[in-house]
């Protein structure tokens, strides 16, 4: 995704500015793709404990070449590592996990957020549509978290007044990580609490397709 | 009692085309690849597939899809290029189901629960039927999803979501006994567990098989009376995972 165009926050420093708002002590859900980098990215000393769809709560980071183990891997279908004392299931028992409430924060990717926390990430024209678990995450989770590239390689601003491509939820999203900064959906507009170095007010406003407040500038995020 | 099997062709000859087959497995972790591979052998057709991925690679149900078996798939990830190719050419039904009620309406098919309603989906096209399950072989719809019935609870909008019973499931254990008794290893439990629920006649390929006791009570993920025919597996996971990780 790092094109040419490329401006703020590389999708490392993404995942690693999210994983600094994870707080001590949560169970949280990653999606797949940028989400997936936030457990080798988590601050020392924080514990974390992620829960992966296909059944695994204690998921690590990404192993070693001689760590690999095949019945091990992350949503997103690569191989990851279990820490000690994490535990495994089925699928069935893994999405009442989801449904049931009991996830702090559900980070997912996201083709198209709103102002009004509705989220897009699951099929566009001419992809194959991969629903996943993201229904079931945004329905279940406490927060949810959204990391996305702020506009597309063309250009098109990935914040948007309302959705142009079909929804995953509506009025779900609690809280957007992109490249051009830290935004939380405020109904009517964005609220920008953090934006990224290099990047201005400016920048962010011509980048979004829809209202952005800098009121909140500031406003502690980091857990 | 024995569920012992020795010959994979001849257990699964019983299977007529056009079954319903739930399948286990989150991409290849846990996929019964060796009976997804006799299924293609025996040249099964016109297979209702009941399993999270369509395959990412042509392996498991990725290799059923890629040889056009399947008149149908249900599931939350069909995202492989041939499968989804065959839909747009309208060679094959999609029923697109979010992860969490497939595994919800697979446990429900062995568990006696004809229906349930849940929140997941509601609201969305999914729910509505705003999306194509069948087109015709110009790439025209002419089929979208049911629209699911809506009551809300408690405030919140719920669909109705039914049993998803199949004819047969097709299962990968790491431990199983004559009895039909399975483990499963850390990550590879996934839809094992639903989709030995939903099948009527499951069949089971086991990394080893064990004697009974050998897997103490306590350590049983799936207890035998959910499993018909035990088969030992002659190979292990052989696909193509991605590369590890994040760049």
């Amino acid at each position: 995704m790092s094109g040419s165009g490329r401006i703020g926050w590389t999708r490392s420093e993404l995942a690693a500015r999210a994983a600094a708002d994870v707080p001590d002590a949560a169970y949280v859900n990653l999606g797949i793709g940028i989400p997936m980098m936030i457990p080798s990215r988590l601050p020392e000393g924080r514990e974390v404990w992620f829960h992966t769809e296909n059944g695994i709560l204690g998921l690590g980071g990404v192993p070693e070449p001689d760590q690999i183990d095949l019945d091990v891997q992350n949503a997103g279908k690569e191989y990851a590592t279990i820490v000690v004392g994490a535990s495994t299931f089925d699928s069935s028992l893994s999405f009442a996990i989801v449904r049931g409430g009991h996830l702090d924060i559900a980070v997912l990717g996201g083709m198209q957020v709103t102002p009004s926390g509705d989220l897009a990430n699951w099929t566009a024209p001419g992809r194959t549509p991969g629903v996943g678990g993201a229904m079931d995450l945004v329905t279940g989770a406490k927060q949810v978290w959204v990391l996305l590239e702020h506009a597309d390689r063309s250009g098109r601003s990935k914040f948007m007044r309302r959705c142009s491509l079909p929804l995953t939820g509506a009025r779900c999203v609690t809280r957007i990580y992109s490249n051009l900064g830290v935004f939380e959906p405020a109904g009517s507009h964005f609220d920008c609490l953090e934006i990224a170095a290099g990047i201005d007010e400016e920048t962010v406003r011509e980048l979004t397709d829809a209202d952005v407040s800098f009121a909140r500038l500031g406003a502690g995020t980091v857990a | 009692m024995d569920k012992i099997r020795t010959d994979v062709l001849e257990m699964l000859s019983v299977v007529p085309d056009g079954s319903s087959i739930a399948v286990g497995g989150f991409g290849l972790t846990g996929a019964p690849i060796m009976l997804c591979d006799a299924l293609c052998e025996l040249d099964k057709r016109d297979l209702h597939i009941v399993a999270n991925n369509a395959g990412i690679d042509p392996t498991g149900v990725g290799r059923l899809a890629q040889e056009g078996r399947l008149r149908k798939f249900t599931g939350s990830f069909p995202s492989n290029k041939n499968f989804f190719a065959l839909f747009h050419e309208g060679r094959v039904e999609l029923e697109l189901v979010p992860q969490g009620t497939l595994a919800e309406r697979m446990r429900a098919a062995g568990a006696g629960i004809p229906a349930f309603y849940t929140p997941t989906g509601a609201g969305t096209d999914l729910a509505t039927g705003n999306y194509p399950a069948r087109y015709d072989a110009d790439g025209n719809v002419v089929q979208w999803l049911e629209p699911k019935d809506v009551r809300v609870f408690n405030g919140r909008p719920c669909v109705l979501e039914t049993a998803l019973e199949c004819d047969f499931a097709l299962v990968k254990a790491h431990r199983a006994d004559r009895l039909g008794n399975l483990a499963f290893r850390l990550g590879s439990r996934n839809f094992n567990v639903p989709a030995a629920m939903a099948g009527k006649v499951t069949f089971v390929e086991a990394q080893s098989i064990v004697e009974p006791g050998a897997i103490e009570p306590d350590a049983v993920h799936l207890p035998g009376v959910f499993v018909q025919h035990v088969v030992q597996s002659t190979g292990g996971w052989v696909g193509t995972p991605t590369a590890p990780g994040a760049d």
